[in-house]
């Protein structure tokens, strides 16, 4: 198989030390086996993330973008540009439609980025990790690359908001998507039937200014994995597996549950069905151990 | 800029709808609206709003200003982009919240400690300092925006939480300390200042 190249956004919380840090140890794992090559677009800023419009309107907000977007077009040229994280990519994305529809807006950014010699052309496709797993590489050569089948496991599907709206992957229902499952399923494991809160919203940004009532809609999120006899829960999207994850303890306090499930993404289930270590999947970086996959990681 | 607020009821005293479609990020939309009440239905914090985004349309085109400005509903968008998946009309309603959100911020006209104004601002200030999210940083100020003494008592509330990000590196001490940003500080800071001094420009034109 050739060797696939991509323009990378990884984000602010990918990060050394940041909180999806084990998001990006366990991505990169993932493209060393599928022969992925990620070149990080050079000096890349954050996005504004979906919280950053209290201060930026309109055109400085687009305008981070737009500045990511150029740099990759000079540096990465030819090269789709990829995000791991759900509001990076859809922050690019819009940005980038925005500056299609509106020749004002694309003007102004562009005297904008002039300011450091850079200029937009805005000729580059915007994507999902998850779009280059299922539309470059596919199901199938993912499941032959399996080498530990994650046998036994019983999995529900947590795909959150951003990854599915407004753009989702193709061919998949905003209301139902399936894709997660399918790729629970080549892995080997069980995925949850059903799971009614693969959608549902984990309240984002506002888990930090409303916490209450986040946790309220988080704490559906999880109790939907019980009833559905999960041992973990899967998701794409940083923001998800960080509120879902490590609120559980405020959660059981307030609401005397006693959660403690474990919350990972796509990517480390990949990295140990694909024979890596617990430590080269990120496992390690667990607030709430994920002991079942450890235990296949560790055969 | 409470002048800001005086220049634009001056200007479009007849018409908050033309204020709207002029000022705000995808408000030329807001007429097309028509009353089904799918977004109210299908917003997660639905309950919390006091009134739902198809109120807030009506409310525009009725002129009611103060009232649709001066709310704390639009501040309840988690972001999750249901009602715009949902929008029988099709219309961006995630964002005209986040536009209507900002230009009442823009005008000075948000509740008093509106705590989610309050992170997004946070928020802008954190990533346009260093070009990059300093998660620490902005995890500190947040718990510390109401005052010293509620700072101290949510950053006990919360001690556990810090711990186990720290334990399993997700969390950096030393980014207390400078901590990421991107490399050509001064060139990102340029880019921002003109499109800030741009839309600025354009905002204050429609207002005279």
């Amino acid at each position: 198989m050739a060797k696939k190249e991509y323009s990378f956004y990884p984000g602010c919380s990918s990060q050394q030390g940041a909180s999806s840090s084990n998001m990006q140890k366990s991505v990169e794992t993932m493209c060393e086996e599928l022969d992925v090559k990620i070149n990080q677009i050079p000096d890349w800023n954050c996005c504004a993330a979906s919280i950053g419009y209290g201060g930026g309107g309109e055109l400085p907000r687009l305008t981070l973008s737009a500045r990511n977007i150029a740099l990759s077009e000079q540096h990465n040229t030819g090269q789709d540009i990829v995000a791991t994280c759900a509001a990076c990519w859809l922050a690019t994305r819009e940005a980038a439609e925005r500056f299609h529809e509106d020749d004002g807006l694309m003007a102004e950014t562009n005297q904008a980025l002039a300011e450091a010699g850079l200029k937009l052309r805005n000729e580059t496709p915007i994507r999902h990790m998850v779009e280059v797993l299922i539309e470059d590489i596919g199901y199938e050569t993912i499941g032959g690359k399996v080498q530990r089948p994650l046998e036994g496991l019983k999995i529900a599907g947590y795909v959150g908001c951003q990854t599915n709206r407004p753009f989702g992957i193709a061919g998949e229902s905003f209301e139902n998507p399936m894709y997660l499952d399918k790729l629970v399923e080549t892995l080997g494991a069980d995925p949850v039937q059903n799971y009614d809160k693969k959608v549902q919203c984990c309240g984002g940004a506002l888990a930090f200014s409303e916490p209450e009532k986040s946790q309220d809609m988080i704490k559906t999120i999880i109790e939907s994995a019980y009833d559905s006899s999960a041992d973990l829960i899967v998701t794409p999207c940083p923001v998800c597996q960080m509120n879902v994850e490590i609120y559980q303890d405020q959660i059981n306090q307030r609401h005397n549950t006693k959660f403690k499930m474990p919350v990972v993404y796509y990517s480390q289930l990949m990295d140990v069905a694909f024979g890596r270590s617990a430590k080269d999947s990120a496992l390690d970086q667990q607030v709430i151990k994920a002991g079942k996959l450890e235990e296949i990681a560790n055969k | 800029m409470t002048e800001l607020n005086t220049a634009m009821v001056e200007q479009y005293r007849n018409s908050f709808l033309q204020e709207v479609e002029a000022n705000v990020e995808e408000g030329e939309w807001v007429k097309m609206c028509m009353q089904c009440g799918v977004c109210a239905g299908s917003c997660p914090l639905g309950n919390a709003w006091e009134h739902p985004p198809q109120e807030i349309f009506m409310m525009i085109r009725a002129g009611k200003r103060e009232a649709v400005l001066s709310s704390d509903s639009m501040w309840m968008c988690t972001s999750c982009y249901n009602c715009i998946a949902r929008c029988p009309r099709g219309l961006p309603i995630t964002h005209i919240m986040h536009g209507l959100a900002h230009y009442a911020q823009r005008l000075g006209l948000v509740p008093k400690n509106q705590p989610t104004q309050k992170f997004a601002q946070k928020f802008w200030q954190n990533l346009n300092k260093k070009g990059r999210v300093n998660e620490l940083k902005l995890g500190l100020s947040l718990y510390f925006m109401n005052g010293f003494g509620e700072g101290v008592k949510t950053s006990l509330k919360m001690k556990d939480i810090g711990l186990g990000m720290l334990k399993t590196k997700r969390m950096a001490v030393n980014e207390a300390f400078g901590g990421h940003g991107v490399k050509d500080l001064s060139g990102f800071q340029k880019i921002m200042k003109k499109a800030h001094e741009l839309e600025d420009a354009r905002i204050q034109k429609s207002g005279n």
